[in-house]
């Protein structure tokens, strides 16, 4: 069953079509991640699924009801964390939790079990009454993950949950939704962090200009756009052109990278058996998501 | 335009917990100020000018003092504290996204705002009964009247916010809305002292009701103008409060 499912959905802001006819089926209890260069839409599609920012065009439903009739009831199960720090400066970081439980009706003692927990689990103990602008970046950011479980949601919706964290930080954030999943907890993750998305995402949609490409595993998505090794061949601008005309007339899927000439779909060995002109600066490696998201958005700025 | 619900007061009370942390920095603004105005003018200026109304010139302002900060309060907190909320600490768009919707946390801004307003005018009345200024036990019922005064400002403030691009676009509300109701609603001088035309002005702005009736309660003295001063109030209140739900809507849910 969807637990969030989008039809048709399309934001405008006058002009500018960033949501484009977006058709998605997360499923109860995996993490989806949404891909995309900055400016593709995802924050605008978030945002319509928090029932924050309404739609110009089509539907949403989250566990089977519909966002545009019971925005409350699906605001009460969802746990949010923007993109943009919107902590309660005018509230200690205590504080800052407990109202936000408030909020959700939860009861005092409830609320102030769950900010202590939550303080503990993200490590934020000591900071417990320090005002938000003594916080550091990350500690910010880990705040804001602690303030969007305080209503222990079914659905939690991260919006580049680990930007400006340190490994360290990153790595308990990632464990933490591991456990998250475990419990059964469905997650949508926005992230421009490729190797979060192919560690902690089942799937992945990848969005440009406001339209998804494609969706899938992410090794799926990586065999079938870049297959499983990536060929990089150094080229001069002399050898250059003959490489780019052999490979065309082997009928190889290649990408001119500017300083590199990379070639998918095909193993160093098969390289060497199909090429008569073998180049020599040549590497090997492993295909990642990160050459699907170049393959499908492009390599220059989208804005 | 859609009601708000019971959920406002978790805004109020955000608001208030706040106000609980900081208002020994704001005291000086409505405890100080409207005393120090009440005093200086009261006793300074009210040597000069005998009596107004048959009432010493002290007597005579009290009540339009606690009016206008009653409108001061609600003003203040409902332009630079809610635009700051807003815009800067994007305190709204945050509590949008809990079960709460824009117009609770519009109504919960504008239920605080009054109770600012609520807070002021005890305060100033206090005062003025320790001064022995007060005649009527019907000023028991002057905090209510601040409370209702300030739905209504808070609601003209909220609205205002909810329109402007930026923090100084509120030099325009405060300097050609609120400081001339200030001196021309009958606060200072009786309205009859004013050209006609100033009066006819003067009876649609929303503080001279308020004025009149927080006269009203504090000398004890009614009639039956006081019934339409009453009846402006309410319904400017409902008409600023739902217009503020709509527009604050507008621009949040986008
Ligand atoms: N409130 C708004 N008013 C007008 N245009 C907007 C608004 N919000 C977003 N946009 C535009 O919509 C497009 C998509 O923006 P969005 O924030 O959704 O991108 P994003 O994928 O989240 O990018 P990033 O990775 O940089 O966060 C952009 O062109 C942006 O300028
Ligand atoms: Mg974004």
């Amino acid at each position: 069953m969807a637990i969030i499912l989008t039809q048709n959905l399309t934001k405008k802001f006058k002009g500018l079509l960033a949501v484009d006819d977006v058709n998605l089926e997360i499923e109860e209890g995996e993490c989806f991640g949404l891909l995309g260069p900055n400016g593709a839409g995802k924050t605008s599609l978030i945002r319509m699924i928090i029932a924050v920012s309404p739609p110009t065009e089509g539907n949403i439903w989250v566990l089977d009801k519909d966002l545009a009739v019971y925005p409350r009831q699906v605001k009460a199960i969802l746990g949010v964390v923007p993109q943009l720090d919107n902590l309660d400066d005018d509230l200690r970081v205590f504080q800052n939790l407990t109202t936000f439980a408030r909020y959700f009706a939860i009861p005092k003692k409830e609320a102030y079990r769950r900010s202590t927990e939550l303080l503990r689990l993200f490590q934020l103990e000591d900071k417990h009454n320090s005002r938000i602008r003594e916080l550091s970046g990350g500690m910010k950011r880990r705040l804001l993950l602690a303030r969007g479980l305080i209503n222990q949601p079914k659905i939690i919706i991260l919006d580049e949950p680990t930007i400006g964290l340190d490994p360290q930080a990153r790595h308990l954030v990632w464990q933490k939704l591991g456990e998250l999943k475990a419990q059964g907890i469905t997650q949508l993750i926005c992230t421009q962090n490729m190797e979060e998305a192919a560690t902690i995402c089942d799937r992945v949609a990848i969005m440009h200009q406001g339209r998804i490409l494609t969706q899938d595993s992410p090794q799926a998505l990586v065999s079938r756009y870049v297959g499983d090794e990536v060929l990089e061949i150094e080229a001069n601008s002399g050898s250059r052109g003959k490489i780019i005309e052999e490979l065309t007339s082997c009928g190889l899927d290649f990408v001119d990278a500017g300083d590199m000439i990379q070639v998918f779909h095909v193993s160093r060995d098969e390289l060497a058996r199909t090429m008569v002109n073998f180049p020599e600066r040549l590497r090997q490696r492993p295909a990642t998501l990160e050459d699907v998201f170049f393959r499908l958005t492009g390599r220059t700025l989208a804005e | 335009m859609k009601p708000f619900s019971w959920r406002f007061i978790r805004m109020w009370q955000r608001d208030r917990d706040v106000f609980l942390r900081l208002w020994h920095a704001e005291a000086p603004g409505f405890v100080a100020e409207p005393i120090m105005i009440l005093l200086a003018m009261g006793l300074g200026l009210g040597a000069y000018v005998g009596m107004v109304d048959g009432q010493r010139y002290i007597e005579f302002i009290a009540p339009g003092i606690i009016a206008s900060y009653a409108m001061f309060s609600a003003s203040f907190e409902c332009t630079y504290g809610s635009f700051w909320r807003m815009e800067h600490q994007r305190t709204y768009d945050a509590i949008i996204a809990t079960p709460l919707s824009v117009e609770d946390v519009v109504a919960g801004e504008i239920f605080w705002g009054a109770t600012r307003s609520l807070i002021t005018g005890s305060v100033i009345l206090v005062v003025a009964t320790v001064f022995q200024l007060v005649s009527s036990p019907w000023a028991l019922l002057i905090p209510l009247l601040s409370f209702l005064a300030g739905i209504m400002f808070s609601s003209i403030a909220i609205l205002f916010t909810s329109l402007v691009p930026s923090f100084y676009s509120f030099n325009y509300f405060f300097t050609l809305f609120i400081t001339p109701m200030f001196f021309f609603s009958g606060v200072f001088f009786p309205l009859s002292s004013f050209p006609e035309i100033v009066q006819t002005i003067s009876w649609i702005a929303p503080l001279t009701p308020v004025v009149h009736l927080t006269r009203a309660l504090f000398w004890g003295e009614f009639h039956l103008n006081l019934l339409l001063a009453l009846a402006l109030i309410i319904v400017l209140t409902f008409f600023f409060f739902s217009i503020s739900l709509v527009t604050m809507k507008r621009r949040l849910n986008i």
